[in-house]
């Protein structure tokens, strides 16, 4: 076990590696002067020289590369073209944000759909099935920004019974954070419920055809128990998985949600940062969410063998 | 292909099924949804025909106003006519998604035959796959943007490029069950070469599920557009898109929310008829995927 979780743990060096080496070359492999592509058009030859000392774009290629993982190992995530401050310092003044409204969106879409799902498999073809399925489909056609909207036009505009945008901590008044945060979480998670509940509902459809449910519902078990006691923890696996892998839509429409609500998190200072062409900010951004997405993947592999102690290492 | 005409129940699932007369049998589902994508891409193809306004013409003295009989949908901040627009708007997104789709099942087609079929390449290739999606595809793609230019075709690579690995990782699935079959052992013992083996013996088998896999790229690759529009890194906002629509239409949503609706509109049901042809599709191709992932 000690030694899995040791070679996993290791198993996540090289991918985080080849993200870095994949980021780096983004930039230096674009056809035509970076420099210029950054600068825009109206950039003076001053502005150039500027954007090319403070990416080190003068020297060679194999000398930029060393400093920058040199400087990533120390935390520094480069200088913003356009602040001039440290893009670590940026982004950690605005990830307070968009970790609160994340994890607010997790506990949230899973409350939803794993019951959702369950529902869906307990009651497979009947009028429920369809409606938890139809809304799984309708969930991934529909844009995030598109919900966001709707959304804020029915219970904020319409019915007034929510505030249109904006944010405040939870630290400040957990109230108002959570009536703030309830749209934008209700955004985000539409894609994530539909997800998750598509998923809960095939691996629990899988699992409620075997032997040991039939002797559990014949020797009398409590539906419920046998739904989520018996089911539900020989289904968590899948679940989990796309828990972990779905993780990444999450981070595509927290940068879209954020906008839509006018929250100060990452996915606005990602907004902000492709506007103003900031690509060391960008850059920084994505190198922190494929971490991330890393990690969290991580532990849901780490934690299989918890929700399913069949699983040895 | 052996689409083996036998009955569909994939769309069971979400809207229940009629029976056809006789023949192949297609839910309703399903023909609802061929019959609205049709709709959608003939009237986007042949928008230039009948569109009552030139979908770029500035019109100062009609800006925002509501639906008429000149304008039918009412027209944008800059009095444009926004039933023009969004039915111009289509062909570009339909544009991008076909594009999309069909140049990531291009490249991810080789690049999986090759690493499927060469041990050697095959760690490496895998690797970086890996890596690659570990990018939140979102912004991968708009880094991609930011650094090519918001032109078409740096927007199809932007959302060309993270799909790539997801089509690998299937190509090279198939590949590695397939290239332990004895009719491709005795291709190899007969001494064909290495191109024909990979292009006759191998690449049919993929063909089924790359199609599946086709129709969800070309549905996630509208969407993405969209994303990508909305958030400023999307194709110049000279050429309309649902997605630049919608984003242009963000800044008077509280005073003409329809500017949203209508583009979302139009490109959530063109989404929704592909993902669920994309369902009808893997089900007929793959009956054993059916029931795994129903």
């Amino acid at each position: 076990m000690i030694g899995y979780i040791f070679r996993r743990i290791l198993a996540v060096v090289p991918v985080m590696l080849i993200v870095a080496v994949f980021v780096f070359l983004l930039l230096r492999l674009t056809p035509g002067d970076p420099a210029a592509i950054l600068a825009g058009d109206a950039a003076t030859p001053a502005q150039l020289e500027r954007i090319r000392t403070s990416l080190g774009l003068n020297e060679p290629i194999y000398v930029q590369f060393t400093t920058w993982v040199d400087q990533l190992m120390h935390g520094n995530l480069g200088i913003s073209l356009i602040s001039n401050t440290p893009v670590a310092q940026m982004i950690g003044q605005r990830i307070w944000p968009t970790i609160n409204i994340a994890i607010l969106t997790i506990i949230l879409s899973v409350a939803i759909a794993v019951p959702m799902g369950v529902v869906a498999a307990w009651r497979h073809r009947t009028w429920v099935d369809y409606a938890v399925m139809s809304f799984s489909v309708l969930g991934f056609s529909v844009p995030v920004f598109v919900i966001g909207y709707v959304l804020i036009k029915f219970f904020s505009i319409d019915l007034r019974w929510l505030p249109v945008q904006g944010y405040t901590p939870p630290s400040q008044d957990f109230g108002k954070f959570l009536s703030r945060a309830i749209l934008p979480c209700l955004t985000l998670a539409t894609i994530y419920v539909a997800l998750i509940a598509r998923m809960t509902r095939a691996s629990l459809l899988e699992v409620l055809g075997e032997d040991y449910i039939r002797t559990a519902r014949a020797k009398g078990v409590k539906e419920r128990v046998v739904l989520f006691r018996h089911a539900l923890s020989n289904a968590a696996v899948p679940i989990l998985t796309i828990i972990g892998t779905g993780f990444a839509l999450l981070i595509g429409g927290v940068v879209v949600t954020e906008s839509v609500f006018n929250i100060p998190g990452v996915g606005r200072l990602t907004v902000d940062a492709i506007l103003a062409r900031d690509y060391p900010v960008i850059q920084g951004i994505i190198l922190l969410m494929s971490g991330t997405y890393v990690f969290i993947n991580l532990l849901i592999d780490l934690s299989y063998s918890f929700f399913d102690p069949r699983i040895r290492y | 292909m052996t689409a083996a005409p036998q009955p569909v129940s994939g769309m069971q699932t979400v809207l229940g099924m009629l029976s056809m007369p006789k023949g192949l049998r297609l839910g309703v589902g399903p023909t609802i949804a061929a019959i609205v994508l049709a709709i959608i891409v003939i009237a986007s193809i042949a928008a230039p025909l009948y569109i009552p306004h030139d979908p770029l013409a500035i019109d100062a003295l009609h800006r925002l106003k509501g639906s008429s009989e000149a304008y039918l949908l009412g027209t944008d901040a800059y009095g444009r006519d926004v039933f023009s627009r969004v039915m111009m708007g289509g062909r570009v997104s339909l544009f991008i998604g076909v594009g999309a789709a069909m140049v990531s099942v291009a490249l991810g087609l080789f690049i999986g035959l090759v690493s499927g079929f060469f041990r050697a390449a095959d760690a490496l290739v895998m690797r970086i796959m890996d890596s690659l999606m570990a990018i939140p595809s979102i912004l991968l793609a708009i880094a991609l943007v930011a650094l090519n230019g918001p032109s078409l075709w740096s927007v199809i690579s932007a959302i060309t490029i993270p799909e790539i690995p997801r089509v690998v990782r299937l190509v090279r699935s198939v590949v590695l069950s397939v290239r332990e079959e004895p009719y491709v052992e005795a291709a190899i013992a007969l001494g064909s070469s290495m191109p024909k083996i990979l292009w006759q013996h191998l690449m049919p088998n993929t063909l089924a599920p790359l199609i599946v896999q086709g129709t969800y790229i070309c549905a996630s690759a509208i969407l993405v557009e969209a994303i990508l529009s909305f958030l400023g890194a999307g194709v110049s906002t000279e050429i309309p898109t649902w997605g630049n629509i919608m984003a242009e239409g963000r800044l008077y949503f509280q005073i003409k929310p329809m500017l949203i609706f209508w583009p979302g509109l139009m490109l959530s049901l063109c989404i929704l008829s592909i993902n669920l042809l994309g369902d009808t599709a893997r089900d007929l191709l793959d009956p054993r995927l059916k029931k795994r992932e129903a």
